[in-house]
């Protein structure tokens, strides 16, 4: 047998830090990298008599959530408590909902892949739910001991529960990532991996192809970046099919992965999982969404990524690809947009090609976010127009943007003027360059006259250094044709 | 008129004292500390009194008084349960775990209490956590009941009710799981009240089943019990079950007169769940419940038998819930953050066993274990689940008898106080005395115990009103008027009788 032989399933469970400005069962402040417990009140330290209530604004988040993601919002939820020793778990219980999570169902469509293979895929939602989150223990500088900073307990997570819908590495990582856009999208969530606002447990097995029972998963916990995941999940799998072909068998159970090691390892079996011994908390009235909730917060949705992807290939005639590109984050599609209105529909074409190519590249090339753009949408809008309109050519144009992200001016037009770079469309001017050129190079015409397409080039390019860069090649290839045939 | 000791004195006569200035704050918080001083060494009902702190209040009070800006406690004294939490004071819940808790904040209850001027004189004893009957289980020794000694003063918040019973203080807080309030008050002869649930704030309120505590009231008399409670109400954000009222005056509530003042209860139909009359009740507390009854009657209520068919299983009910909560509750106590630590030991799980093992006391250890497994999985649905389902047939049941009837009427307890020690080896019979007192914190109504006679012994006996939701001033109406017409509610142990001080206002 082979990995062909086997098909891989994976669930994946993400846990989005809510962006509220206070945590979810108390007044405290979320924001990070505060000194330790700085940002823990009473109620987040559990001490006695300190009772949780409710962050309407958590919810309404949740509510955002299942409005884009097509989901029921249920209209009575359940907060429980989860209980568990542990010294960064204030009150030996967490509270997260469990039979009746706020979010019930729903689907997102993922795609997997660019060019040719690429596909598209539904992954349906299982649920998603409101918890808050443990603190942190810290277990260097205190010499033997353990210390305990409680800042992040509290915080508000939308714990988002997939169907085991993928199939691969790659579909999850696909997944992920569209829910880590989406969730930024509908702005509930700042998506920062690095600080701990989006992580995800993975539920990883295999089975035989065309087998209906799913293999016994294993739990993979805490992955804070996609190529953790995707490492992850390879190992697990490639670790799980090596055992099963070797006549082994393992249990159900939690792993971690290393990144160091690039492994996964045990942490605890299905034996020796917590009674959590969850039951409805007390503290807590069941959540009551009322429909008029859920209308006034959709009333505030923004235009969903798919909706606008649709709506860029219809009004703006883009392809399916621009479209999807343009739409990848809410950040792209603003800038687009905004480029889009200065510089009118009938140029969208040319705005979609700039963000995507010269604005995309020198993005990458100095490290920065969209959002950071030295060169605003309205200065490449303006830009632009003058490339439509033929006052300067595109290899102009992209030393004009380089002007622009240098600040070496407020606008093309500006930089254009100042530099002298505005195209020579004079033909008086250009025939004179264009004589010049055919008297400086016979060589070149007389093999264009003996049929050498290749020769013209040169003469053209010939002119364009003449006029250093200013003539507009396409009018300088049609009239030194003209001078050249007559 | 009858002239009776200054430390005797009703509320609103004491409010008129301070008034007329015949006597400070300083003054009158003088005598009661003094009082505890001089007898709460027999009783042990306070765990923590605070002299300096007092007097402070009442030197506030006073100047308060002056500025002719007092509200109707200003300057008069009364005790906190220890389950309130006091910034600045010692809060100990009776236990071990707490014994080195001072708290940085006050409890809604406290702080509305502070505002409205009343001066604390300090914590009262309780039963470990509020989990008992008795007072016996609190780390700090048993309360011992002012009418007999070698007799336990009820419980849990038998610290506040014997307190009020020897008058070391007017009028103390209290807390009601199953009966915790009403069951002490009928035991120590004064009238104790908790309102519906949801009307006083548990924000600050150490907890001990989070669905059925609920704060109340202790005094001598209902009109006490009324002063106290309005100063004790009010909407808190702080707490999720508080319910947005508007705060109601009792006090003046029940001073309006009667239209028939020969039956002032004249159109009230109280109605008397004859079970609770038959099976195990003692034949002196029948007796003098009758007796109760006949003079409700006398005043101008009309009485009516009613069923309550599901309230026999109220106490497996109410101690499925009570445990499951209590012990989720108590997870919070683990030695890591506050409280007690062991002072020695292996690693992160021994510390938790030893600090729990040594901080919590025998009956806490067992509600903790008990309801750590009617929570677990593979019994949660025969357990906890069941007896949820029951709380709603004994909540139906109620909703159904008062369509008939305004108020329901019946013993507070089925015992009166036992000896100390009597009832230690057997924790089911204790469970079983909450039989008409539980059934109204699972359906969460407002219960009254006022004193209605004596048994052979020389015991108090309590009456039990219950009433539909926020029907408080009703209760207390109902109580104030058969308080006029009787004196049950003015007798007094010995301890308070017994003192020499020799001053004296007209009551």
């Amino acid at each position: 047998m082979s990995r062909s032989d086997w098909e891989v399933v994976i669930g994946l469970e993400i846990h989005a830090q809510l962006n509220t400005a206070s945590k979810i069962f108390s007044g405290a402040s979320t924001a990070f990298g505060a000194q330790p417990n700085a940002q823990a009140c009473a109620v987040d330290i559990g001490l006695p008599g300190m009772l949780p209530v409710l962050n309407r604004g958590a919810v309404e988040r949740a509510i955002r959530f299942g409005l884009a993601l097509g989901s029921r919002v249920a209209p009575k939820s359940i907060f429980a408590r989860k209980s568990y020793f542990y010294p960064d778990l204030p009150n030996g219980y967490q509270i997260s909902q469990f039979e009746q999570p706020v979010v019930q169902g729903g689907a997102i469509t993922i795609r997997i892949g660019d060019g040719e293979d690429a596909y598209e895929k539904t992954v349906r939602l299982t649920r998603a739910h409101l918890e808050e989150d443990a603190g942190k223990s810290l277990h260097e500088d205190f010499h033997g001991m353990s210390g305990i900073d409680l800042n992040r307990a509290g915080t508000p997570l939308l714990e988002i529960v997939s169907e085991p819908d993928m199939r691969s590495s790659a579909e999850a990582v696909a997944y992920a990532r569209t829910m880590h856009a989406l969730v930024r999208w509908i702005d509930i969530c700042d998506g920062n991996m690095q600080e701990g606002s989006f992580r995800c447990d993975a539920n990883v097995s295999v089975r035989k192809k065309g087998a209906e029972a799913f293999g016994t998963r294993r739990e993979i916990k805490n992955l804070n970046s996609f190529r953790f995941l995707q490492q992850a999940i390879d190992f697990e799998v490639g670790w799980q099919i090596e055992t099963l072909e070797d006549g082994g068998s393992f249990v159900q159970a939690t792993v971690l992965f290393d990144p160091a090691t690039g492994q996964t390892r045990m942490m605890r079996s299905k034996e020796d999982a917590h009674d959590y011994r969850y039951f409805p908390d007390p503290d807590l009235l069941p959540l009551v969404i009322e429909p008029e909730w859920i209308e006034r917060v959709r009333a505030t949705m923004p235009e969903l990524p798919t909706a606008m992807k649709a709506r860029f290939e219809r009004e703006l005639g883009l392809s399916a690809q621009d479209a999807g590109a343009l739409t990848v984050t809410k950040e792209v599609a603003d800038y687009f947009q905004a480029a889009v209105a200065a510089a009118g529909a009938a140029h969208a074409k040319l705005c979609a090609n700039w963000v995507m190519g010269e604005l995309a590249a020198r993005l990458n090339k100095a490290g920065l976010e969209i959002v950071c753009a030295p060169v605003s949408p309205a200065q490449l809008a303006g830009l632009l127009l003058r490339v439509a309109d033929g006052s300067i050519s595109n290899a102009i144009a992209r030393k004009v943007f380089e002007a622009l992200w240098n600040g070496e001016g407020d606008g093309a037009d500006e930089i254009i003027e100042r530099q002298g770079l505005k195209q020579v469309t004079d033909s008086g001017a250009l025939e004179a360059m264009i004589d010049e050129a055919i008297a400086a190079n016979p060589k070149s015409v007389e093999e264009f006259r003996a049929g050498k397409e290749k020769a013209l080039n040169a003469l053209v390019g010939q002119v364009m250094k003449a006029s250093r860069g200013k003539a507009n090649p396409a009018q300088v290839n049609e009239l030194m044709r003209r001078k050249l045939c007559a | 008129m009858t002239p009776v000791p200054i430390f005797d004195a009703p509320v609103s006569a004491l409010r008129r004292a301070l008034d007329e200035k015949e006597i400070s704050s300083v003054e009158l918080t003088n005598i009661f500390l003094d009082r505890i001083e001089a007898f709460d060494p027999e009783l042990n009902a306070f765990i923590t009194v605070d002299r300096d702190r007092a007097l402070a209040e009442a030197r506030s009070a006073d100047a308060r008084i002056a500025r002719n800006e007092a509200d109707p406690l200003t300057g008069i004294p009364l005790a906190h349960k220890d389950v309130f939490c006091t910034e600045g004071i010692l809060t100990t819940c009776a236990s071990r775990m707490l014994s080195n808790f001072v708290s940085p904040y006050d409890a809604h209850v406290v702080s509305l209490l502070k505002q409205a001027g009343a001066v604390s004189l300090g914590k009262t004893n309780l039963d470990e956590f509020a989990m008992g009957s008795s007072c016996e289980t609190s780390y700090y020794g048993p309360v011992i009941n002012p009418w007999k000694p070698g007799t336990i003063a009820g419980g849990s918040s038998g610290g506040s009710a014997a307190a009020v019973a020897a008058r070391l203080v007017p009028i103390a807080t209290g807390t009601d799981t199953g009966g915790s309030v009403r069951q002490p008050a009928a035991f120590c002869g004064i009238t104790g009240i908790k309102p519906t649930y949801g009307l006083i704030s548990r924000y600050g309120t150490i907890a001990c089943a989070s669905s059925l505590d609920q704060g109340g009231a202790f005094g001598a008399s209902a009109e006490d019990c009324a002063f106290l409670l309005s100063s004790m109400t009010g909407f808190d954000t702080r707490d999720s079950t508080s319910l947005d009222r508007p705060v109601e005056n009792y006090a003046a509530i029940i001073g309006a007169g009667a239209p028939d003042a020969a039956r002032p209860l004249d159109g009230l139909t109280i109605g008397v769940p004859r079970d609770f009359f038959s099976t195990g009740l003692n034949d002196e507390i029948r007796t003098a419940v009758e007796g109760a009854l006949a003079q409700y009657r006398a005043l101008g209520a009309s009485l009516r038998d009613i069923d309550l068919p599901n309230v026999r299983l109220a106490v497996p009910a109410y101690y499925v819930i009570a445990m499951a909560e209590a012990s989720s509750n108590l997870t919070k106590f683990d030695g890591v953050r506050y409280g007690h630590r062991a002072a020695e030991y292996a690693d992160l799980v021994d510390m938790y066993c030893k600090s729990r093992s040594e901080g919590f006391g025998a009956e806490v250890q067992r509600r903790i274990l008990t309801g750590t497994f009617v929570l677990s999985h593979g019994y949660y649905d025969a357990y906890y689940l069941q007896a949820q389902k029951l709380r709603r047939l004994i909540t139906g049941d109620f909703e159904r008898a008062f369509a008939e009837c305004d108020l329901i009427a019946c013993p507070t307890s089925p015992a009166t106080a036992w000896a100390l020690g009597e009832m230690s080896d057997d924790p089911v019979q204790m469970y079983l005395g909450d039989i008409y007192t539980s059934p109204v914190n699972l359906a969460g109504l407002p219960g009254l115990s006022h004193p209605c006679g004596f048994n052979a012994a020389g015991l108090p006996i309590g009456l039990q009103l219950i009433g539909s939701y926020f029907s408080e001033a009703r209760l207390l109406t109902a109580a104030h008027r058969f308080q006029q017409a009787t004196d049950w509610h003015l007798r007094r142990p010995p301890i308070a009788g017994s003192a020499h001080i020799p001053d004296t206002i007209d009551k």
